[in-house]
Order: C-alpha cells, then structure tokens, then sequence
C-alpha cells in the first residue's frame, strides 16, 4: 500500500461566536505520497478551511491531521519544520509586493534554511525557468499579470523544495485567458509526482489531473472517489445537483 | 469559502486618498489631517498661493515698514535652529516610542499588548500642554533634567504615542494574506515581521510620519510656553520688551507658516517618489 503523505481523521472546525458556524464537520480524507487529491464543492462548503488546517492557518477544534505520520495537530509539533515541508499556493497570491520576482522566490530558502543567497537565486532561477518566467526575475510583482504572479507564487512555493504541495483556488482570481498557464504548470508538476491537495472549482482539471476527488457540501465531505467515479457516476444527490448546476 | 480577498474597512484608522490614482495607496492621517498639498497642475493651487501670499507679506513688512519688523524678524528667527532641534531629536525619540508601541498593540503577547494599550489611552485622553507642562515638571523633579533635553524628552513621549497609532495601522494596512505566506513558507512570525510587513509598512507610513513632524514642529511652540527659547518664546521676550504684540506674532505666525509650507512640500514631494517606485 502507498505510503500516506496526508492523514485528516474526524477533523470538525467550529467558528465561535453569536451563530456558531461549524466550517468542516468531521472530515476524514488520506492523501497518499504522489497523488493528486482535487476538493470540489459549492462556496462556503469549508474547503478552504480544511486545506488550511493541513499546514495550521486554520486550528481545528477536534480530530487530528497527520503530515508524515507526524500528528500537526497536536500541540507539541514544530509546526514551522512542517511548513517548510508543505508549499502553500493562496488564491491571491500574496506575492510580497517590495521583493522583485527573484528575491520573491529566493527569500525563504536564505531565511529560513539558511542557504547561501547565490545558491538559492540560482535555484530560483531555474524555477522561474520550469514556470516559464525567466525573464521577469527582475521585474516586481505588480508589474506582472495575475497568471504570472500565480506562476511565481507556485515557484516560490516550490522553492522550499516541499513534499507536498497545497493549493488554495489556484485560478479563482484570474481572468479567464490566464487560467491554462496555471493549471498546465499545476499539471506538469502533478506528472512530476509531487503530492498535491487541491481546492479548485476547475473541473476539467480536476477530471484530467486528480487521482481522487472529493466533494464537499457544507462542511461535509460527502463523496470521495476517482474522476470518473465522481464525476460520471455521483452516488449522493447533492454531489448530482452540484454538478448539474456546473457543467 | 472565502470568495474572494476582504476589503478590510480602515476607515476610523486610514484616509484614503479618494483622488488617488494607485490601489493601496493610503495616507494615514492622525493629529491634523492632510497637510500634505494636493495634486492641483493650476499655477496658482493653494499651496503656491499661501506660500507666495506669506512671502510677498513678509517682504513688504520688512522692505516698507522695516523699524519694528526688520528688529523682529531678527529676534525670532533666532529661535528657529531651537525649534528644528527640538523637534528632529523628538521625532527620533517618538518614532522609537511609536515602533514599540505599535508593535505591542498588534503583539499577541497580552501583557504587552496591555501596556502599549494604556499608554496610547492615556496619552490620547490628555491635552497635550496639560501632559507637556505635566512631563516637564516631572522630569526635572525626579530626573533633574530641565531645558531642551526635557522638552525634547517630554514631547517625545506625547507624540509616541500618535506615532504607535500610525505604526499600528500602517501594520494593519498590510493584507493578511502576506504574514500567512511568509509564514506558510515556514518563517517565524517575528522573520515574516522583519522581512515582509515591517518593509511594506514603512511605505504606507512614511509620509504620515513626515506629516506628524510638521505637526510636532507647530506643537512644540506649546513647549516654549514652559521651557524652550524657540521661535514663539523670542516672539513673547520681545513684547515683553517693546510691547509690539501684533507686529510681532504676525512675523512669528509667518515664520511658522512659511517653514511648514515649505516643509508639507518635501513631505509630498517624498510621498509622490514612493508611489511612482511601484
């Protein structure tokens, strides 16, 4: 059996307040090493939120996350050495606006692994290379078109050298055009075997890209299973009413 | 999910500029509002108007009636080079004030969180001669330290406090997905601080900070009511002597008016390169 990367058991994520929300209600999911694990679902289904609590932007209330059989979730764990380990790509970017394209990508290797900064812009470089930006190195990230920015976002995620990768809807900022360069930097990087956790509501993506696919409604994971599992033949009448209404 | 990034509403903490042209470009006004001078292409805006009106003013009183005014000009310009040392050395002193106040009041840490809290309160809650006169006072009895490094002292500690407010909001103005991808990459909070909100906070707060030196600069006339031999104390010593009260406040209010004037000009003119440095 493959090894499991990313082990979610029974995870619930309450939003405290006047009207409780209960974000995810006891999901479990394993991401296992090189796979590419794709959530789907309606906004507001706690996707996002689950995604989060994997490199612990969001706590959990209850329920444990694994990285590496290492449990995240409990309170002891250097949450710091598993990030390093986890590259994250948000929806908006949040490229650092006062860095070029270059220092961008080159920033955390020098900071945080303590590697040489000519070493680490030369990796940069070739990064930049495999997302197709090498020319922009010294351009900033304002100067950039939404595509690219992701693009270098993905590069400095990338950076870390991370196992596993988190994706937070990757595409949902970008205008249409700008989608394909994305996800075909997504799709070569899935093919090079790295372990991904997706948020998306890129279907055709997800169909082409996952090894697994989950649907999420409410804070639920209601359905998992291949591509065509969940897509051609969705056994929950919410996963067919979700999708009747996207495709 | 969240759909799409938070517009977080800084209303009650930043102005932004409605003529300006870039996103994020905030001004973040404390103490007196804009004194920056506008964007206006006209040869005569406001700026250039008040600033020739004060000059050609000045010159007219000194080249027609020069018997009191030249005796004036002379006696309070004396105070000037007090004045601008009184207030460099305190805005130093208040910026490092500020910072640390500042970053206490975004710190999780609650203690210091508290104590940055209260001072702000305290200070906000008091006028500023009362606290002024206040410090002072009490410098010189428990310090023994009197004079302009008193004053300096003094005024620093009053406007630390409105320096912490803008550090704060200039940190605030920073979105939060920034501290989340530096840290997501596996940085501590305070290396995501040093290397990735504090650098694009200074951006946004520079010209408030230019902005609060102009302010300082007027304020610290409320200093010579106790202490400092400035630009306003020359200004009262000569009435006292001569009894010219009008003639001279009205050479001691256009000293004044001229070197914020020129001063407000610099402030814009830095502002105007940050932006157009991307």
């Amino acid at each position: 059996m493959a090894k499991s990367k990313i082990r979610i058991e029974n995870v619930c994520k309450t939003y405290e307040g006047k009207n409780e929300v209960h974000a995810v209600k006891n999901a479990s999911l394993t991401v296992n090493e090189g796979e590419v694990v794709v959530i789907i679902g309606p906004s507001g289904s706690g996707k996002s939120t689950l995604l989060r609590s994997v490199n612990k932007l969001e706590f959990i209330t209850s329920g444990k996350i694994f990285i590496d059989d290492e449990e995240v979730s409990s309170p002891d764990c250097d949450i710091r050495k598993v990030r390093e380990n986890v590259g994250m790509v948000f929806q908006s970017f949040n490229l650092f606006p006062h860095l070029s394209v270059l220092q961008n990508v080159s920033i955390a290797p020098v900071k945080v692994k303590h590697i040489d900064r000519k070493q680490a812009e030369a990796k940069s470089m070739e990064l930049l290379k495999r997302v197709g930006l090498a020319d922009k190195a010294n351009s900033y990230p304002n100067q950039l078109s939404g595509g690219q920015q992701q693009r270098v976002a993905i590069a400095r995620a990338l950076a870390m050298d991370p196992e596993i990768m988190l994706f937070d809807e990757p595409t949902s900022a970008l205008d249409p055009e700008m989608i394909k360069e994305v996800l075909d930097v997504m799709l070569n990087l899935a093919r090079s075997g790295m372990t991904m956790l997706i948020v998306t509501h890129e279907m055709g993506f997800a169909r082409a890209a996952a090894d697994k696919v989950i649907f999420m409604d409410s804070g639920e994971i209601i359905e998992q299973g291949t591509p065509s599992e969940v897509f051609d033949h969705p056994q929950s009448p919410r996963t067919q009413e979700f999708l009747n209404h996207i495709l | 999910m969240e759909a799409s990034p938070k517009k977080v509403s800084f209303s009650k903490l930043v102005s932004v500029d409605p003529r300006s042209p870039k996103k994020g470009n905030i001004t973040i006004n404390m103490t007196d509002g804009v004194l920056i001078p506008k964007k206006d292409t006209h040869v005569f805006n406001s700026w250039r108007t008040t600033f020739l009106g004060a000059i050609v003013l000045l010159a007219c009183l000194l080249i027609f009636k020069p018997d009191p005014y030249l005796q004036i000009l002379k006696v309070c310009a004396s105070g000037i080079p007090v004045t601008f040392e009184c207030t460099i050395f305190a805005i130093i002193g208040a910026i490092f004030i500020g910072l640390f106040c500042g970053l206490g009041s975004v710190s999780k840490h609650r203690i210091l969180n508290r104590i940055s809290g209260v001072y702000v309160e305290l200070i906000r809650g008091i006028p500023l001669l009362v606290q002024l006169i206040f410090i002072y006072y009490a410098l010189g009895k428990i310090l023994h330290v009197e004079g302009l490094l008193a004053s300096i002292i003094s005024m620093a500690i009053c406007f630390g406090a409105y320096m912490g407010e803008i550090v704060r909001s200039g940190i605030q103005a920073i979105p939060k997905g920034q501290m989340e991808a530096a840290i997501a990459l596996g940085m501590s909070r305070s290396q995501a601080f040093v290397n990735v909100i504090l650098p694009q906070a200074v951006k946004i707060i520079l010209p408030s900070i230019g902005n609060e030196f102009i302010s300082m600069l007027k304020d610290s006339s409320l200093v010579s009511t106790i202490a400092l031999s400035d630009i306003l104390r020359r200004g009262r010593e000569y009435i006292a002597r001569t009894f010219l009260s009008l003639e001279t406040m009205l050479v001691v209010a256009l000293i004044y008016l001229i070197i914020t004037l020129m001063l407000s000009r610099l402030v814009g003119l830095m502002e105007e390169r940050l932006n157009s440095n991307g």
